[in-house]
């Protein structure tokens, strides 16, 4: 595993997101009302959606195109639904945020 | 023949009597009311939440014009009886109308008292009695000086809620030690204060008033002790006087007040007297129960039957302040020959007392948690023996017998005779017989039907647990469905509450509403976000979170996750150098598809999310602007050709159409509107399914709205015909705002309409100018604020993180 820098926490609004673009799709970073980062893929379980584009509450994220709700820690669509997304590790040190990504994916792409 | 009764006054109690004696003898008499105050029969305990905003006068009308029509009585509104001739049996107005009666009833309430002190009657003294008084009060407090409220019993606290609420500077007068003190004991007075205090209203108590100070008006008051304190509205609410100087000209016997048997006569059989000026036992009354009972009881002889009695019984008081819960009951000063129970709970803010004297409940003051007070009342009215519960009495019903009780099983374990609703005295067997008997299954059936918690609504709580255990699954509480799983409260008394409270963020509201939830949802925040822009258009910063990925971007999100982009093509003309524009634009960016819209708008569809800046910037080049394709708000308004061109065309239908695009967009609304002008009734702009329609003829212009063609598909409601382009554009803006300041969010205009009804809004913004007018006014307020090209804030440079990823990780940078 390796920690790539993507940026600053300031970058994100609070309750939003901004995604990372990787050589396997998008990641989304979500920051909470708390100030808690998350990252998950930005591809609802349910038909694909940009988790990125919701809004965020609580430690969850409702998926602009059919309301499915996804908790960021775990993944998992919450209530009703089923199905679940990929988690993604975030290190927040005084603001300044790093993934881990497979070194796998980054040495394939390179 | 029937006989002629005829009332004097037009309050709370006659209003009740009428609906007894109709129900009980509707065709005995032939009636006639002679009222001094201009208008129907309205809820006058209702006037504290009219002057602190949480209602409206129209709200608390009990009886409408069209009941007295119904049901074939005389109304004179603004008529004062000014003599009773009882040997000719006659009254008489001030109009000089002259009434003959066989039956006569006094009702004429009673008359604030004033203290008799110098200044009293400058401009700026009021009393708080009627809704001209809270009318006057309203408009003071747009001042938003000072006022002093002279008086800290009921009315004077709630006057003063109010006119805090309304944005004055608010000080309470009290003459005694503490508030309220003839209901309260000390130590509740005092923790009453501190509430009142905490809305930021002052208390001086043992406040002896000197003189009301000013020249030509009001500016100030001066204690015995010297202080002055200065204010620009003073407000007496230091008590009633039954009003008897009629009957006392007609020489009924008066003491107090009229002087009547239980059976409410006077000393002249053939008149009656009931409500705040009648005596009876030596008591004169001014909370709504016991007037009810006189009512019941004076209906039931004037029908025939002269059994019923009036009896006195303890009526609870409580404050219709919201936020503030205290409850009192009966009897609690100190005596050798009574003890009491104490509960304090200083952190949470609850005091409760129970006076007891040979084992039973004499008295009750609770504040803070009011829930058992029913329960206490209850036992103190059957006179109950307390000993075997004394240990446990004090925590209330839930703690008897061991188990707690759930809420549900204490109102099931409720005997009949329970009362249930104390402004309308209705016990819980009568709510149950009536629920069965008429096949009620909603809240407001059993208002309408039993009268309970029609009045004050403390006791609804209590009633819809009737109902749910009455019904059981039949029971469907829809009326207050929650706005979503964070809170307890409906879209409607959401929007009331923001109001009332002034809230203006959406933190705000979570706070004082206590939301379940830190942040919301995705069903509340987009809701709250639009009430509060709705509300404080000049105040309310916009939260982009809280709004759905569209409106955030200003563009529709599409399945694939591209956007779809729709520039505004007012009233649906195009120019060759428009159209050019979009050609130049699609080329550039691949535009994959290009669509014309249901609206007469062009949509371009599969515009990746980066792409979005640079697309608005080249349309914003030909002059375009967002076209809201994507927006709870206006939308389109399609048109035909019209006189211009159409052989059929009675007026402009274009020109109309771009004026109403013109004045109207931008404006954020509860759910998408979407409006038409169609120039003759061949109606080739499909105006009469749209949100808004305009259908030109050739005398006018006529209005339509409430039609749908989604998942409803509904023909539109005729509003009416207007004459000028200036009024059909004042109508239309009125009816939205209308619709923007009562719809629940993502309630269309339709389904609205079906929930007010179609009259209720003609009656509001066609038939009655000045309120058309205010909605049109607060319409082109917030459009001050509204009217902003979204596309253009963004090309400039808005929100700019919206549209670049964070970063790109894991590329071969040779490969970028």
């Amino acid at each position: 595993m390796t920690w790539i820098a993507i940026g600053h926490i300031d970058d994100i609004p609070v309750r939003g997101a901004r995604c990372v673009k990787t050589p396997e799709g998008k990641i989304a970073v979500f920051r909470t009302a708390e100030n808690e980062v998350f990252a998950i893929d930005d591809h609802c379980p349910h038909k694909g959606g940009p988790l990125s584009e919701g809004i965020v509450h609580g430690k969850a994220v409702t998926c602009p195109l059919h309301n499915w709700v996804i908790s960021l820690e775990s993944g998992e669509a919450l209530g009703a639904d089923e199905g679940s997304v990929r988690t993604i590790s975030v290190r927040n040190e005084d603001g300044k945020l790093s993934i881990s990504l497979e070194s796998a994916v980054l040495a394939a792409a390179e | 023949m029937a006989e002629k009764l005829v009332i004097i006054g037009n309050g709370m109690a006659p209003g009740r009597m009428l609906e007894h004696l109709l129900e009980q003898a509707p065709d005995r008499y032939q009636v006639t009311i002679f009222n001094a105050e201009p208008r129907v029969n309205y809820d006058r305990i209702m006037l504290s939440p009219v002057l602190s905003g949480e209602k409206t006068y129209e709200q608390i009308v009990i009886h409408g014009d069209g009941w007295y029509i119904a049901h074939g009585i005389t109304l004179y509104k603004g008529h004062k009886i000014v003599a009773i001739d009882r040997a000719a049996k006659t009254v008489t107005s001030d109009h000089g109308v002259t009434e003959s009666y066989d039956k006569l009833v006094i009702a004429t309430g009673s008359v604030p008292f004033i203290l008799p002190l110098p200044g009293k009657e400058l401009p700026g003294v009021l009393t708080y009695r009627d809704l001209d008084d809270v009318n006057a009060m309203l408009l003071a407090a747009q001042s938003r000086e000072k006022a002093i409220v002279i008086g800290g019993g009921l009315l004077g606290l709630e006057a003063a809620a109010g006119l805090a609420e309304r944005g004055m500077d608010v000080t309470v007068l009290h003459v005694m030690p503490t508030l309220m003190e003839r209901q309260l004991d000390p130590a509740a007075g005092y923790l009453l204060q501190k509430a009142v205090e905490e809305r930021g209203i002052k208390v001086i108590c043992k406040a002896n008033t000197k003189a009301i100070l000013g020249e030509d008006k009001v500016e100030g008051v001066e204690l015995e002790d010297g202080r002055v304190i200065p204010a620009t509205l003073v407000v007496m609410a230091v008590g009633i006087r039954p009003s008897v100087g009629l009957a006392k000209d007609a020489g009924l016997a008066i003491n107090r007040g009229i002087v009547v048997d239980g059976g409410m006569r006077t000393s002249d059989g053939n008149i009656l007297a009931l409500g705040e000026c009648a005596e009876v036992g030596g008591m004169v009354y001014g909370l709504v129960a016991p007037l009810y009972e006189m009512a019941r009881v004076a209906a039931a002889h004037l029908a025939g039957d002269s059994t019923p009695a009036f009896v006195h019984s303890d009526t609870p008081t409580k404050l219709k302040v919201t936020g503030i819960d205290l409850y009192s009951l009966g009897d609690f000063a100190d005596g050798d020959d009574r003890e009491e129970i104490v509960l304090r709970d200083a952190s949470a803010g609850v005091y409760k007392r129970l006076v007891i004297k040979d084992d039973r409940i004499i008295g009750t003051v609770l504040y803070g948690d009011t829930g058992d007070g029913p329960w206490f009342n209850d036992l103190k009215k059957k006179g109950s023996d307390i000993s075997e519960m004394r240990e446990t009495l004090i925590f209330g019903q839930a703690y008897q017998g061991g188990v707690p009780l759930d809420p549900m099983a204490a109102v099931a374990a409720l005997p009949d005779d329970a009362e249930i609703c104390g402004c309308n005295g209705v016990c819980k067997g009568k709510i149950v017989s009536t629920i069965t008997g008429k096949g009620l299954t909603t809240l407001d059936g059993v208002r309408a039907h039993t009268k309970a918690s029609a009045s004050c609504g403390n006791c609804t709580g209590l009633v819809e647990q009737l109902m749910a255990l009455t019904l059981g699954d039949a029971y469907n509480p829809a009326a207050v469905t929650p706005m979503c799983g964070c809170t307890d409260f409906g879209h409607d008394d959401v929007r009331r509450l923001i109001k009332a409270k002034k809230l203006k963020t959406i933190p705000a509201v979570m706070q004082e509403l206590e939301w379940k939830t830190s942040c919301g949802c995705a069903k509340c925040r987009p809701a709250l976000n639009y009430y509060l822009v709705c509300d404080w258009p000049d105040e309310y910063a916009d939260d982009y979170q809280s709004r759905f990925v569209n409106e955030r971007v200003h563009a529709n999100i599409q399945k694939d996750g591209t956007y779809s982009v729709v520039p505004r093509m007012w009233g649906g003309v195009t120019s060759s150098s428009e159209l050019r524009a979009i050609a130049d634009v699609v080329d550039r960016f691949e535009i994959p598809m290009v669509k014309v819209t249901g609206g007469q708008r062009i949509d371009m569809l599969g515009i990746k999310k980066e792409d979005l800046p640079a697309v608005w910037a080249e349309l914003g080049k030909a002059g375009f602007v967002s076209g809201q394709a994507y927006a709870k708000g206006l939308r389109t308004v399609k048109t035909c050709v019209g006189s211009d061109w159409c052989r059929f065309g009675t007026q402009d239908s274009t020109g109309l159409g771009i004026r109403i695009e013109k004045f109207m967009w931008g404006s954020w609304t509860p759910a998408k509107v979407k409006m038409a002008v169609s120039g003759c009734p061949r109606n080739c702009a499909e105006a009469t399914c749209k949100d808004v329609g305009v259908i030109c003829v050739d005398s006018g212009f006529e209005i339509h709205f409430a039609g749908a063609a989604g998942l409803d598909i509904k023909g539109t409601e005729v509003l009416g015909l207007v004459r000028t382009e200036d009024e059909a554009l004042e109508v239309i803006a009125a009816l939205t705002q209308m619709y923007r300041e009562q719809a629940r969010y993502l309630e269309r205009i339709y389904k609205w309409a079906k929930r007010v009804g179609v009259d209720e809004v003609r009656r509001q913004v066609l038939d009655d100018p000045d309120k058309r007018r205010a909605y049109f006014d607060r319409f082109v307020f917030s459009q001050k604020f509204a009217q902003v090209d979204p596309w253009s804030e963004r090309v400039s440079g808005k929100d700019k993180h919206e549209f670049r990823p964070m970063a790109s990780v894991g590329f071969n940078a040779a490969a970028e």
